[in-house]
């Protein structure tokens, strides 16, 4: 393997196309050891590469190697972010290697998995990368062939002069391609040509995860490592007060146990340093087992904390208070409080014209108030995180969703800088929000730091679980007023939440209605939150669908004409300037699933109920089939349209979008974390509910609207609208209306 | 501390621990098998199945003490080369999505169509009940099971 050195021009035009930048790979020797196999990987290795740019290089025999610089948590961009390279670069898919790139921000940019924004945000930069290299492989074939350079064209990894009748495959002109000087422009394919973008890949990792193949952060290993787990506080509102750990160092294998204090005084937290336990009891130990006995042996004692007041820098620059109240907080108080804070006028957040009025004169007046619990994000890996630091340098090796978040903290904690400290990006076994909170990587590098050794920390699922940055609680009021012919003339939202409001005022109906309110409130917490799958999204849209379901019929209207009536006022003469979509795009995928699911055709037994959103850039709407069996309700069929513009892996956005509805369909049905005194009430999958294989959808279609709209987030959207649609066929099959989540409450769990 | 020795994945091995160590952590932590996950430890998630003289265990409640001649297979066991019928059939439909839970999923289905090579929906939902996915990908797995069950 050579490492060429790049030029200068190399790096400016990477910085100025604000790409990353172009510098020496960092690395290449421990990358290689976690290649991704792929049908590429059959074929000979090279025995040289050269490195084009920061995200590929191509061997002597053709293979390209391209770094997916986005953490993997499931929505396959290790697949569809490659996809974008190769499509430009003009290479034949089966030669695609798959890295993953190492945390390195002048490189790779800002690596995240978050907002449904992975291919959102890498849609032109992926694609620049794989066309400048392109254009570097043409030049060299022109100035080799002595050629004109519009003369040459590319297909599937070969370049052609067509003229002359000369062709060379990418490998042979990439020694030559790596001394040309980056083009500082090049043009990017229409849409139209595409060959590989639109096309469904395969999961270029579904070979190493059928097979058992270690990649994810629990599973990483190291000569020498020692296995540590946490010991936190029983309850929201208790801190650390002393151990007695004489018993539990004899034990067989313990080494040693420590009290960590996970950021420097008067450290400024941004966001994502959200952490209820930032002094707690870690054990290390030789084995996961004797940990784990260790843990249950350990004898501490815990004192209530006092109430705080932090600022909190926000990832966009903004600065927020916060007040951590003492105090043990139970579901039963936080219900009460919300019913007073609901019942006190909030703040105003939007008004359109004269709501006051329009309710004064209004001939009926409909009010509806919906509520949801907290939600524990309960990803399939439990926290984890490997770290070995030596002096001022540290090896870290984590699933995490925003390593650039938590890399200043990290340096703040341990005392090294920034640059001392490499990170690798492991495979995330799920993560829904919940990794993007980083404080177990602080802890797992605090712990190596102190005992100076490799590291991994292990939650346990019962550490998880109760550890907090959960899905808020939430609670939202509707009122709608109808004059006396049933045209809806008003509609007023009171939102809020502990310790968030999840109103978005300026969505839909906002801007279909004449006379519009919303006001929002909501009240502290010494309980974690944090983003889960579209945040506030994932309430909100369960609330306003059922809603409008429930005025709709009140109207004597269909439900979809209803929707799409209001979104023909939004269009056509929308009220207010602020609203925040596209009512033609939301009519469209309303539209496109009355059309796929045949909206109007009834089946006996079969209740239906529909659901819009619009969320993250992308549209979704969902009809959903029920039947009742023993007085069980079961999802039969679940149809969706989706607009995310250009769908890059249609088949994987397939898999994502039938996650989503499922995961939806889970936790509108059984999704709950409740309190006692502080102490989150379920620990473990006993307690906590969530769907199974017998409770899923029986079957999922997917549709996409096709447009040529560049892409946008398909993680996220899909989730939020699936809860409306699950309320409204719930009342459709019971002639009940549910507003309070879960909506089948208390059940047996299988297992 | 005993010493134990086991029948992993047709090979011999024998393992000096506590009796009390689930059979997970001696296959994670001692012979460094990390296909087998932990997701609950308590016999509720299904990440942790391997099969036990062919039959779908959950390993992390089974402590090693009540293993002695039976035959152990994990993940990595399964086949040679990553080709049995169901790990092929995972990859036509292309099941996973975090993969996390999937070693588990597969060990599941395996052991299900080793003892019903047709199963109808009712009992692949059965056998496959105690396996959770938190990313949801139980249609796919539900239409794989049925590919495997084709391909004998
Ligand atoms: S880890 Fe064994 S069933 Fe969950
Ligand atoms: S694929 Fe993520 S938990 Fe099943």
């Amino acid at each position: 393997m050579s490492i060429i050195k790049t030029s200068i021009a190399r790096r400016s035009f990477l910085k100025s196309s604000a790409l990353t930048g172009g510098g020496l790979m960092l690395g290449f020797s421990w990358l290689a050891s976690c290649q991704t196999k792929t049908e590429a990987e059959i074929l000979a290795m090279p025995k040289e590469w050269f490195e084009i740019n920061s995200y590929l290089k191509i061997g002597d025999n053709g293979v390209v190697t391209i770094y997916t610089p986005n953490p993997e948590f499931g929505q396959n961009v290790r697949t569809s972010m490659p996809m974008l390279v190769a499509e430009e670069l003009d290479i034949d898919w089966k030669k695609v290697v798959v890295e993953q790139a190492p945390y390195h921000p002048k490189n790779f940019g800002f690596q995240f998995t978050g907002g449904s924004r992975g291919i959102m945000s890498r849609w032109e930069p992926l694609r620049m990368a794989g066309a400048s290299a392109r254009q570097m492989l043409c030049t060299a074939a022109a100035e080799t062939w002595k050629v004109p350079l519009e003369e040459i064209t590319t297909e599937a990894g070969t370049l052609f002069h067509k003229p002359t009748n000369q062709s060379a495959g990418y490998g042979e002109m990439a020694s030559a391609a790596v001394g040309v000087p980056v083009p500082t422009e090049v043009k990017l394919k229409d849409i139209k040509d595409f060959k590989i973008i639109g096309t469904s890949k395969k999961n270029v990792d579904a070979q190493d995860i059928v097979t058992g193949k270690s990649m994810f952060g629990m599973d990483y290993q190291k000569e020498g490592m020692l296995i540590a787990m946490i010991v936190h506080p029983p309850a929201f509102g208790m801190t650390l007060k002393s151990v007695d750990d004489t018993e539990v160092k004899t034990m067989s294998g313990i080494k040693d146990i420590i009290t960590i204090k996970s950021y420097p005084k008067d450290y400024q937290k941004g966001s994502f340093d959200a952490n209820a336990f930032p002094e707690i009891l870690a054990i290390v130990g030789n084995s996961t087992w004797q940990v784990m006995k260790a843990k249950k042996q350990l004898k501490v004692e815990w004192k209530p904390i006092t109430a705080s007041t932090e600022t909190i820098l926000g990832f966009r620059g903004d600065k927020q208070t916060k007040h951590i109240p003492a105090g043990l907080e139970s579901t039963d108080k936080h219900r009460s409080q919300m019913e007073i804070l609901a019942a006190k006028p909030g703040k105003v957040v939007r008004k359109d014209g004269d709501p006051t009025s329009a309710f004064k004169n209004a001939a009926k007046i409909i009010e509806r108030t919906y509520e949801a619990p907290f939600l524990a994000h309960n990803c399939m890996e439990p926290l984890n995180a490997f770290a070995d630091v030596r002096g001022d340098r540290a090896q870290i090796a984590a699933p995490i969703q925003i390593p650039g978040f938590v890399m200043p903290t990290l340096a703040a904690s341990l005392g090294i800088p920034v640059e001392n400290i490499e990170m690798e990006l492991t495979r995330m076994g799920g993560g829904f929000g919940r990794k993007a909170y980083g404080h177990y990587v602080i802890e797992a590098a605090l712990i190596s730091q102190k005992i100076n050794a490799p590291v991994k920390l292990i939650y346990t699922r019962e550490d998880d679980m109760t550890n907090g940055i959960y899905r808020p609680t939430y609670q939202a009021t509707y009122r709608a007023a109808l004059d006396s012919d049933n045209n809806l003339t008003a509609l007023h939202v009171k939102a809020g939440g502990i310790p968030e409001s999840p109103l978005f005022a300026n969505r839909f109906p906002a801007g279909a209605l004449d006379n519009y309110l919303a006001e929002e409130w909501s009240a502290d917490s010494n309980i974690t939150i944090g983003a889960f799958r579209a945040p506030r999204s994932n309430f909100m849209a369960g609330a306003e669908q059922s809603f409008l379901d429930e005025v709709a019929e009140a109207t004597g209207k269909d439900p979809i004409d209803f929707r799409l009536d209001l979104l023909k006022r939004a269009k056509e003469n929308p009220v207010g300037e602020k609203n925040d979509y596209d009512a033609a795009r939301y009519a469209g995928v309303l539209e496109l699933v009355r059309e796929k699911a045949d909206w109007g055709k009834s089946q006996s037994g079969v209740h239906r109920g529909v659901s819009a959103y619009f969320c993250h850039n992308t549209y979704a709407a969902h009809i959903l089939d029920m039947t009742m069996e023993e007085g069980k309700p079961i999802v039969q069929k679940v149809c969706c349209a989706i607009d995310c513009g250009v769908v890059v892996n249609p088949d994987a956005a397939i898999n994502m979008a039938e996650g989503a509805i499922t995961d939806g369909v889970g936790n509108a049905f059984f999704g709950e974390m409740t309190f006692k005194e502080g102490v989150p009430e379920k620990n473990n999958f006993h307690q906590y509910r969530m769907i199974r294989m017998g409770e899923a959808p029986k079957a999922i279609e997917v549709h996409f609207v096709e447009n040529k709209i560049n892409p946008t987030g398909m993680g996220e959207p899909p989730f939020p609208p699936i809860f409306g649609a699950v309320a409204n066929a719930l009342y459709k099959a019971t002639g009940e209306r549910r507003y309070r989540q879960p909506f089948l409450g208390e059940e047996n769990v299988l297992g | 501390m005993a010493i134990f020795n086991l029948s992993i994945n047709g090979k011999k091995q024998q393992i000096d621990t506590d009796p009390d160590t689930p059979l997970l952590w001696v296959l994670r932590d001692h012979f460094n098998l990390k296909g087998t996950k932990y997701g609950c430890g308590i016999a509720q998630c299904g990440a942790c199945t391997v099969h036990v003289d062919g039959v779908a265990m959950r390993s992390c409640s089974l402590p090693i003490s009540a293993i002695s001649e039976q035959k152990i297979k994990t993940i990595e066991g399964l086949s040679e080369t990553g080709d049995h019928p169901v790990q092929k059939a995972w990859l036509s439909h292309d099941v996973p999505q975090c993969g996390y839970c999937q070693a588990g999923q597969i060990m599941s289905a395996a052991a299900l169509l080793e003892n019903n090579p047709n199963p109808n929906d009712g009992e692949i939902d059965a056998a496959m009940n105690g396996n959770i996915c938190r990313c949801g990908t139980y249609l796919r797995i539900k239409a794989a099971i049925k590919t495997a069950a084709k391909m004998g």
